[in-house]
């Protein structure tokens, strides 16, 4: 694990937090869309935070599946789960709403959980038997560049 | 009988991300390191090179379609209900896939952090 990939990953807990947030606040504004009506849907899209909640998960895609590229699943989602925790923050600390015991609770388990995974190696090897392969170079190529 | 309605959307929506999750993994693994792809050839070349890939698209789709049942399960049933339940039924569901299908290794650390933030999930939305 590099500094670059700890920034990809901190993306994809930042990214859906601040998009989801976006939408959200856009999505309250322009009101109940009926489901059988898409022309509402497309409209949506003209609202500026709609918009920039757009532009942020088209990000939040990016960095999840460049996430994805060089680490397990089962290590990728407790850092998109992040964004619960991020969420809440921005919502308690930034916009002043209350927060209950039990998403507290809720949090605690979350950042728990991720706390736990980091811990481990970012990638496992696919198949029981390959400890005798050449160990995976850690990029060391590209540190070697100036 | 709407919560049945809610059940199923839910029943659809975690397996529907499910296999988009393990599909996208699969196909990002198929593509290699992007950023040190990206170095050596280019951006073009990589994007190029993820969209050409066949699990990669019917990933995008199998999340379409877990996006789209989320809509219509948030038409049929409470959002404190739906939301919750199928993200933290994901969490453990992509556990099981994660191992079984991609052959990950899913020692007891990573079954426990499902564990944890599946519960931590349900916790925030009650």
């Amino acid at each position: 694990m590099t500094p670059r990939k700890y920034l990809v990953l901190a993306g994809v807990t930042v990214f859906s937090a601040a998009g989801d947030s976006l939408l959200s606040v856009g999505m309250k504004q322009i009101g109940g869309i009926p489901l059988h009506d898409f022309r509402h849907l497309l409209l949506a899209i003209l609202n500026p935070w709609v918009a920039g909640g757009i532009l942020l998960l088209i990000a939040f895609f990016a960095s999840y599946t460049s996430a994805l590229s060089w680490a397990d699943l089962t290590y990728v989602l407790p850092a998109s789960s992040l964004g619960y925790v991020l969420i809440a923050f921005i919502a308690r600390f930034g916009l002043h709403e209350q927060i209950s015991v039990t998403r507290w609770i809720g949090i605690a388990l979350i950042t728990s959980g991720v706390g736990i995974v980091a811990g481990g190696p970012s990638l496992t090897p696919p198949h029981p038997v390959v400890r005798s392969a050449a160990p995976i170079p850690s990029s060391a190529a590209s540190r070697g560049k100036p | 009988m709407k919560l049945h309605y809610a059940w199923a959307a839910i029943a659809v929506i975690v397996i529907a991300s499910t296999a988009g999750d393990v599909l996208l993994s699969r196909a990002m693994k198929q593509v290699g390191d992007v950023g040190e792809r990206w170095r050596r050839s280019g951006l073009v070349s990589v994007i190029a090179r993820v969209l050409r890939n066949p699990n990669f698209i019917f990933g995008l789709l199998a999340m379409s379609a877990a996006f789209y049942s989320l809509l219509f399960g948030l038409s049929w049933g409470d959002v404190s209900l739906i939301a919750p339940a199928s993200a933290s039924l994901t969490f453990v569901a992509n556990a099981v896939a994660a191992r079984f299908i991609l052959h990950e290794r899913v020692d007891g650390r990573r079954w426990a952090a499902a564990l944890l933030v599946a519960a931590g999930v349900v916790m925030m939305a009650i």
